[in-house]
């Protein structure tokens, strides 16, 4: 009983699951899957949660590899698909969003971060300097200072 | 009974935080001895009553109390007991129960070690403790309550989630919450600074151990959850760039940050003001990470809305700590001096060049972990940023970080010699180039961005021992001179140099993985014989098996290479009895650093034939070989002996020095 139940199971699911790319999906040319495959790992599988189409047994993922693939088979451009596919289920599926004005400051942090950070230390430099000349200290004097200090710190690393 | 018990424990667990919060507090500010002195007993007191309640909750999973309803949902009689023991932690309330339990022992363990501390210090972090302990707790009695009892009981459980029914989770979250609420510690010391508006050398070096250790085990947790992730998922990814995976890496970015920024607050008492900064970010963004996966805002901003109770209230608690900690930031950190000064070929210059790349990176992931959210509340419309976004994003931004990291220990602090550096790495950066060279020659048709992934590995590697080769004196030096001077080389210099070389190590198992895997999908019958990366993977058969709370068919893999036979990998599918959920197995035979790694599809309709997949995976044990250098870097760093003496002498001396200049 315990057998048949396992059994019943088993039916039950390989009805609903395929587990991503299949050998019956893919293509005979090997340039044109590889470009298949690229492409794959780019679209989102809309049902799951931060998978793409290339890793999902979804249904609705197995149906988007196809077209990807009968896309690519009728000649498109990796470019054309892609705009095949957001076209038709909207920019959700691209993992990678677009260059576009609403997606700026996405695209923009780590140049914004690396130039606001960039400009923060240079002020800093900038004001430093600026206090170092007000300690009055000539540049023989500081020299000599470090060198007691380093003397001081001894053997601590 | 018991049950009642612990769920008393818990109630007295808030009360006691309540009084961990204000009796300190309240001793600090009038500078009050007998309630500063309460401090520590307080933090005990609700750490054993946390312990307690935890160990209540974890007898009722191991007994399988099914009159708890908690137990009910997540645990099943039949489950081996070591699921039953971590399946504790496997669902939302139990997992707040261990991230109180942890908070309780960290602050324990601060007023264990922490007699070294001025007491009003102390009693100000012990303070900020508890109120974390208070607002969670509180959050768990009345949103999360584990104790919520079912009449009458039912007879049997309704079963972990398979997923989860694997060792990794034994390890993985005490690992994480270890680094995660360790940071809170920072926080506290961060806080209690800022209160106090008094911040110095000495600081850095009491905060230093606390965001050390939460640092190792940071990086062991993200790690082992890298792996688990890799054989349990079973389609051989390692890192997926997930919302919930990201949450456990901005704190580590953020916290790797600290711990470079704080050596320069020890050493020279300056970056002070962003030191802190950085302390407060590490566990906002800890909170920040507790908040994006215990909301459930991840799914949709809808989902979120739909149950928003314990959403808004995290919300709530993460909105009043971290909005609390930066409006005090910003009302004291003019009052605290500026330190050291310096050039900005340094060390210090190196090691805020560290910061910026970290942060930004930090910044980064937030942004793209956060930007779908915001689109769809601010818009409605619905993004996705997954993978390729980070890839493209992060890659370049760690590239010069990594190119700089030798460079760094070899400059001297205030003013460094750029080009003398540079002379002394010319030998390290010819050792990276020829691996790289080999890499083409060797892998005709290698792609040049992997050999330049190699070279920027071995250059990490070697790099990394330069100051340990330098200070040794080699080769001028005899054997017997170089020994002795590396045994007596402080600890932190061995920890940075393994750490570095971790970094170096992760960087050629993803080059190499990413750059020479093979993959094979196909279909296969018994009997039939597969070609992977020169070896020879015949495919026996399928049978099936009873495990405790499971049935599934294993499939058998023999593995041979030139007629020898060389392992048996046996990859299954299992159906979990009381759930019905099918998962997957992988079969993985590791070789060296490298591993064949098998995982089974869906059996061919109308034939014997099953669908499988077979990667060769070269080097990619590297990826979680490099984290355990790093943790055993961060070790040898923890037992340096500065951080055990507790008078900081250099400091005072220093302090003598400059009274005497003036």
């Amino acid at each position: 009983m315990r057998r048949f139940l396992a059994a019943c199971a088993l039916l039950l699911v390989t009805a609903t699951a395929a587990y991503a790319v299949n050998p019956d999906e893919m293509l005979d040319d090997p340039a044109l899957e590889a470009r298949a495959r690229t492409i794959s790992e780019k679209l989102r599988c809309l049902v799951c949660q931060n998978q793409s189409i290339d890793a999902s047994d979804a249904d609705l993922a197995h149906d988007l590899r196809v077209i990807v693939r009968e896309r690519l088979t009728a000649g498109d451009t990796d470019e054309q698909v892609l705009d095949y596919v957001v076209a038709r289920y909207g920019e959700f599926v691209l993992l990678e969003p677009r260059f576009s004005a609403r997606n700026m400051l996405l695209w923009g942090t780590p140049l914004l971060g690396l130039l606001l950070g960039g400009a923060a230390i240079i002020v800093l430099f900038r004001n430093r300097a600026g206090a170092a000349a007000a300690t009055g200290l000539s540049r023989e004097e500081e020299e000599r200072l470090s060198k007691i200090l380093a003397d001081g710190e001894g053997s601590d690393h | 009974m018991i049950v009642e018990l612990g769920h008393y424990a818990l109630v007295l667990a808030l009360a006691l935080s309540v009084l961990q919060t204000v009796v300190p507090f309240v001793g600090a500010r009038t500078g009050d001895t007998r309630q500063m002195a309460m401090a520590p007993n307080l933090a005990f007191a609700v750490f054993a009553a946390i312990a307690l309640s935890f160990g209540v909750l974890t007898w009722g999973y191991v007994a399988s109390d099914f009159s708890i309803l908690n137990v009910w949902e997540n645990s099943n009689s039949q489950q081996p007991l070591l699921f039953k023991f971590t399946g504790v932690w496997g669902n939302h309330e139990g997992s707040m129960m261990l991230w109180i339990l942890i908070l309780s022992l960290f602050g324990a363990l601060v007023a264990f070690f922490g007699s070294n501390l001025p007491p009003s210090l102390r009693a100000m972090v012990i303070s900020v403790q508890g109120l974390i302990a208070t607002a969670f707790t509180g959050f768990i009695l009345f949103t999360s309550n584990p104790f919520t009892r079912l009449s009458p009981a039912p007879l049997e459980g309704q079963d972990l989630n398979p997923i989860l029914q694997d060792v990794g989770l034994a390890i993985h979250p005490p690992l994480l919450y270890l680094g995660y609420v360790g940071f809170s510690v920072c926080f506290a010391f961060a806080i209690a600074a800022l209160v106090e508006g008094r911040i110095d050398a000495a600081w850095a070096r009491w905060v230093r151990p606390w965001t050390l250790t939460a640092w190792i085990f940071l990086t062991a947790g993200i790690a082992m959850g890298s792996y688990w992730a890799y054989y349990e998922l079973g389609w051989g990814g390692w890192w997926f760039w997930d919302p919930v995976e990201n949450a456990s890496f901005m704190p580590w970015l953020a916290g790797t940050a600290l711990l470079h920024s704080a050596l320069v607050m020890e050493k020279r008492e300056a970056l002070k003001v962003w030191t802190i900064l950085l302390a407060i970010l590490a566990f906002s963004l800890s909170l920040l990470g507790t908040f994006l996966v215990r909301s459930g805002v991840l799914t949709s901003v809808h989902a979120f809305a739909s149950d928003p109770t314990r959403g808004v209230v995290i919300l709530a608690i993460l909105v009043f700590f971290i909005g609390g900690a930066l409006i005090l930031f910003a009302l004291r950190s003019s009052t605290l001096s500026n330190g050291g000064l310096f050039h900005p070929i340094s060390r210090e210059g190196a090691l805020l060049l560290n910061n910026l790349i970290l942060t930004t990176a930090a910044a980064t992931v937030f942004v793209g972990t956060l930007y779908p959210l915001a689109i769809e509340a601010l818009t409605g419309e619905k993004i996705s940023v997954g993978a390729p976004y980070f890839d493209a994003t992060f890659a370049p931004l760690m590239i010069p970080l990594l190119l700089a990291v030798p460079f760094g220990p070899l400059l001297a602090w205030k003013r460094g010699d750029l080009f003398g550096a540079a002379q002394r790495l010319y030998v390290f950066a010819g050792i990276a180039i020829l691996a790289g060279l080999v890499t083409l020659y060797l892998a005709t048709g290698a792609p040049v961005l992997a050999a330049i992934g190699v070279t920027i590995g071995f250059w990490l590697i070697v790099g990394a021992f330069a100051e340990v080769w330098q200070k040794s004196g080699l080769p001028k030096a005899g054997v017997r001179t170089a020994m002795a001077r590396l045994s007596g080389l402080p600890r932190s210099v061995w920890g940075t140099a393994f750490a570095h070389a971790g970094l170096g190590v992760i960087t050629l198992g993803i080059v190499s993985v990413s750059a020479f895997q093979e993959e094979h999908v196909l279909r296969m019958a018994p009997g039939d014989t597969t070609d992977l990366s020169g070896f020879s993977v015949l495919f026996e058969g399928m049978e099936p098996r009873q495990g405790p709370n499971y049935t599934e068919n294993v499939a058998t893999f023999q593995v041979s290479r030139d007629g020898k036979q060389i392992a048996t990998i046996n990859p299954a599918k299992r159906i979990y009895t009381a759930r019905r959920m099918p998962t997957t197995e992988a079969g993985i035979h590791t070789r060296g650093f490298s591993q064949i790694y098998i995982a089974l599809g869906d059996p061919v309709e109308g034939s014997n034939q099953i669908v499988v997949r077979l990667w060769w995976k070269p080097d990619v044990t590297l990826i979680w070989f490099g984290p355990i250098l790093m943790v055993i870097g961060g070790l040898f760093s923890l037992s340096d002996r500065r951080l055990r003496i507790g008078a900081p002498v250099p400091s005072a001396r220093r302090r003598q020095v400059l009274a005497a200049a003036e």
